[in-house]
């Protein structure tokens, strides 16, 4: 492979930078969320997740080095070993909090549903890429469907309804840019809307719970209706300026559940207030319109599918995760992308910041 | 570069994916919109609100209670203190919906009933204030202290408050003196006793800790405390600083108290010791006592009501709460009389034949044979009831009761206790008054002998002893003699007359010499009441609590509740009264004599002893002792 000045010229400089800051804010928030008063240096939560951000960036850089195309044609495969790995998981699991998502690896665990978005997305591209010249009547979303219910078939029984509920919107989301007629949709609605009530027996108590509570908090103030409450409080309290960084009383006294992971927005728009949280904000729309832009610009439609896929990623979680700290939204467990603890997800999301960098280079290729 | 297995797709979009994508971007800037709105609204628009409900969650306000007072005997002895107390305080908002698990565990730990817990929860509960914490248990023991600190994360909204907790040194020792402590109640709270309390602050009860309670309670302190979720104690970010409250000097003898106390022994009863130069109590002792430590600690249901419920009502101060019949007691009182109106001369002669009949009835007098020849000294001395019979229809039941009110019976001695009685001194208005009938003359041959309706305490019989000791001024009895407040302000307090009771020298002096013999004679019926090296003056009382007639030998072989009290007043020395006192002995079963004489005589006796010396006998005493005495 002969070395193409144009990947230089055309090298994507916005994107990654704009990650690494949500990143580096996000490592500093966990810190924040996870540091003992009193104590000094990192504590090890922030100390696993700076060197997870290490070895993020240098997976988005492998993520870039060869050509995209190639994965189109492994897509397949790689979501066939991440399936894999998530159906292995009931049995090599490491329960955590009340469900089993982490395989162990060495030093290290390993949450394969994280993968599975990235597989998903890549899938579905390299589908709606190839189907497109067949029509995209109801049958080309077959394949889709079944490729997006059978790992969330799996992942509901860890359970992990919020990861479970990004699949469906990120496949939904490709089903719609993949361009499935409209018609399709209507009907999908309707068979949501009927299959709904069927499904929520079969939900767990605490999940039927949450999503009573989202209709109407003010039912249990200190019962599941806590850590919505308390969420509101801890954004809120932050007021213009925010409380300043390690000073955040809802994140110090405990008063927010799951500091680091689904509740770290809170942490941090408690301490750097509204103009914190709206650069924060500022910095995800960035990072989604810069992805679309990338897209539109790809040279052909795996390309603009797969970086679409991955953008529509990151922007269904950021604004379902802000959504549900905020009380706009029923608490799933969503996590912030780039900014919430935890490996797995950050390094995917990295590996996909490399392969829209690795589309975005490739663009002027024929 | 490999372009081969590419999809070439034309860079040419189609409208329709153009159309989404346009929808696209639409979305991604709506939903950011909506959250960007949400931010303002909870950060800007609601932040202040917001703040403040963070801060309610973090910062608790704790009262911290002032210590109350300490309290000294007259020598500066500690006679009530303040000791730490481990309390264990719940916020039943921090434990959220594992309250009631919490308190089982709690039980547990402490080894208490559930239900006690629960029951502690709801008394002072419904006026509590969100987040402010209930005292479940006082005064934990170590043990308990241990088991709460290492079990705190089982134990979410439980603290340890280490609090000031009173102590009472000697226990049973002038318990109704001091008195106790307790949670203030709603009824306290709702009248003006309440001010500045708050539910689960310590009052005083009784006693000296009620009667002085705005002297002793101080003002409590607070701190603003950071708690975290679980309600422990993060750091104290703010803190006003109590002010403990005043120190109490007491003009009560710590010493001669516990003489008194030894004395009375296992009896029921009571012992009065005052100055009769000003009012000041030496010593108040009841019988059966209790243990004020028990409120301190926050006394337990079955506790309260075993005190509640004894019989003998070991929580009643008898000292001014009993009312008895004085019996011969209140001859001193009908002798001031009679002398003072004219009813009988020291000359005056009576024949006693063992009892004169009236009307339908015949009193009897006390000695079985009679005395023969009496005049007032030997009634006096010998205690002659057919003498007072005679005397008191003389001076008649109205004129009894005029120089009883002026020895101050029938009347609160207005000391600072509560619940004071004041006993009945009966008159004609009285009966009319009380019954709607006449008085009867027969009736006031019982009073004559301070039986009847005659009723007193015994305070105000160590009270008379006084009046008649100092020469007939009637002062109120005091306990406090100096209050310092904690700001340094003293108070000291002056001795208080409420009134002479106008009585001649000659009457004075006639009264005094037979209580003197009541005591230093052979024939004087309290001479077990005899000090060496010291003049005592004193009266023996017997008062019947059932009529029997003459047969008191078999009431008092009889059940305790109709056995006679034995009562015994008297002050010393004669010629320099420094000291004047009362005891009963309820239900003794004898006479005043043989069973209350004895009592005074020990503290006395430790009295004098103690004390650099008594005045020396009795030179003066002697010249003035009438003609008559043995003439008759």
């Amino acid at each position: 492979m002969r070395f193409d000045r144009r990947l230089i010229t055309h090298f994507e400089w916005l994107l990654p930078l704009l990650a690494l800051a949500v990143s580096g804010l996000g490592a500093m928030t966990v810190y924040s969320a996870t540091h003992a008063p009193g104590t000094r240096g990192l504590s090890p939560l922030a100390l696993r997740q700076l060197l997870w951000l290490a070895a993020g960036c240098l997976a988005m850089l492998a993520a870039l080095v060869f050509d995209y195309h190639r994965l189109e044609r492994s897509a397949f495969v790689i979501y066939l070993l991440v399936l894999l790995a998530v159906l292995a998981v009931p049995a090599f699991g490491r329960m955590g909090g009340g469900s089993r998502r982490w395989i162990p690896l060495g030093p290290v665990s390993i949450q394969p549903s994280e993968f599975m978005k990235l597989g998903l997305v890549l899938v579905l591209a390299r589908h709606f890429a190839r189907t497109y010249e067949r029509g995209l009547g109801l049958r080309a979303a077959i394949v889709p469907m079944l490729a997006t219910a059978v790992p969330a078939a799996a992942i509901l029984a860890q359970p992990d309804l919020g990861t479970v509920a990004i699949l469906g919107i990120v496949s939904l989301t490709m089903l719609m840019l993949g361009g499935i007629r409209l018609r399709w949709f209507v009907l999908l609605g309707v068979v949501v809307a009927v299959a709904a009530p069927l499904g929520w027996p079969h939900l767990k108590v605490y999940q039927q719970k949450r999503i009573l509570t989202f209709l109407h908090p003010e039912m249990d103030p200190l019962g599941a209706g806590y850590h919505v409450l308390q969420s509101k409080i801890a954004v809120g309290s932050g007021m213009t300026w925010g409380k300043g960084f390690l000073r955040g009383t809802q994140n110090h006294l405990n008063f927010l559940p799951e500091q680091h992971t689904d509740f770290i927005f809170s942490v941090f728009a408690e301490e750097w207030g509204f103009v914190g949280a709206l650069v924060l904000i500022a910095l995800y729309v960035a990072l989604v319109l810069r992805g679309i832009v990338i897209a539109t610009r790809a040279r052909d439609r795996f390309g603009v599918l797969l970086v679409l896929g991955l953008t529509a990623t990151v922007f269904w979680q950021a604004v379902i995760n802000v959504g549900m700290t905020t009380g706009l939204l029923p608490v799933v467990g969503i996590p912030l992308p780039f900014f919430s603890y935890g490996g797995s997800s950050l390094l995917c999301l990295l590996v996909g910041v490399g392969l829209t960098m690795n589309v975005s280079m490739r663009r002027y290729f024929f | 570069m490999s372009t081969r297995a590419v999809h070439v797709v034309s860079r040419e979009v189609p409208p329709e994916f153009q159309l989404r994508m346009a929808v696209a971007v639409g979305v991604v800037f709506v939903a950011f919109a909506l959250v960007g709105l949400r931010l303002w609204y909870l950060q800007v628009e609601r932040g202040t609100q917001m703040r403040v409900f963070a801060d309610q969650n973090r910062i608790r306000l704790v009262r911290v209670p002032a210590a109350r007072g300490v309290v000294y005997d007259r020598h500066g002895e500690i006679l009530v203190d303040n000791r730490p107390s481990f309390d264990v305080v719940f916020v039943p908002e921090d434990a959220r919906e594992r309250r009631r698990q919490v308190l089982k565990t709690l039980a547990g730990y402490l080894g208490d009933e559930e239900t006690a817990l629960h029951q502690a929860m709801r008394a002072p509960g419904k006026e509590r204030e969100r987040f402010q914490g209930v005292v479940l248990r006082r005064d934990v023991d170590w043990q308990g202290v241990v088991a709460l600190e290492t079990h705190q994360l089982d134990l979410p909204g439980v603290s340890l408050q280490v609090a000031p907790k009173r102590y009472y040194p000697f226990g049973p020792l002038a318990a109704h003196l001091l008195g106790y402590v307790g949670e203030v109640s709603k009824g306290e709270l709702a009248g003006g006793d309440g001010d500045g309390y708050v539910p689960g602050d310590l009052v005083g009860k009784a006693g000296l800790e009620k009667a002085f309670d705005a002297d002793l309670r101080g003002k409590a302190g607070g701190q603003q405390v950071e708690v975290d979720a679980l309600g422990r104690r993060v750091r104290v970010l703010e803190e006003v600083s109590d002010l403990p409250g005043g120190t109490l000097t007491l003009t009560l003898d710590r010493d001669l108290q516990e003489a008194a106390d030894r004395a009375l022994g296992e009896a029921d009863g009571a012992i009065v010791a005052l100055d009769p130069r000003t009012g000041e109590l030496l010593a108040m002792v009841s019988h059966p006592s209790f243990d004020p430590n028990v409120f301190a600690r926050g006394i337990r249901g079955a506790e309260w009501h075993a005190l509640v419920e004894d019989r003998k009502h070991p929580l009643n101060n008898r000292a001014v709460q009993g009312v008895f019949p004085p019996g011969s007691t209140f001859k001193v009182a009908v002798a001031a009389g009679a002398l003072e109106e004219g009813a009988v001369t020291p000359f005056t002669g009576v024949t006693c034949t063992g009892g004169i009949p009236f009307g339908h009835h015949f009193f009897h007098c006390w000695k079985k044979g009679g005395h023969g020849a009496v005049n007032l000294h030997k009634a006096i001395v010998e205690s002659c009831d057919v003498f007072f019979y005679q005397a008191g229809r003389r001076l008649g039941v109205d004129g009894i009761a005029e120089y009883a009110h002026r020895l101050g019976l029938g009347l609160p001695t207005g000391i600072a206790l509560p619940h004071e009685q004041s006993g009945t001194i009966p008159d004609t208005a009285w009966k009319r008054r009380r019954f709607d009938q006449p008085w009867f003359e027969g009736e006031t041959l019982s009073v004559a002998i301070g039986q009847g309706y005659v009723t007193v305490t015994p305070l105000q019989m160590a009270n008379l002893a006084a009046t008649i000791a100092n020469g007939g001024t009637r002062r109120r009895p005091f306990y406090v003699k100096r209050a310092v407040g904690a700001e340094g302000r003293v108070l000291e307090v002056e001795p208080e007359v409420l009134g002479e009771a106008h009585l001649k020298k000659s009457t004075l002096a006639q009264v005094r010499e037979g209580m003197r013999d009541v005591v230093m004679t052979e024939g004087g019926t309290g001479k077990k009441a005899r000090v060496p090296g010291v003049v005592v003056a004193g009266k023996t009382g017997t008062s019947q609590v059932v009529k029997m007639g003459e047969d008191r030998a078999r009431a008092n072989r009889g059940a305790e509740v109709m056995r006679d009290h034995a009562w015994f007043i008297a002050y010393a020395p004669l010629d320099a009264p420094e000291i004047a006192i009362a005891c009963i002995i309820e239900h003794a079963g004898g006479g005043g004599g043989a069973f209350a004489a004895p009592v005074v005589q020990q503290v006395l006796a430790h009295y004098f002893d103690r004390n650099q010396g008594p005045m020396p006998p009795t030179q003066q005493a002697n010249a003035v002792r009438p003609p008559t005495d043995h003439a008759l």
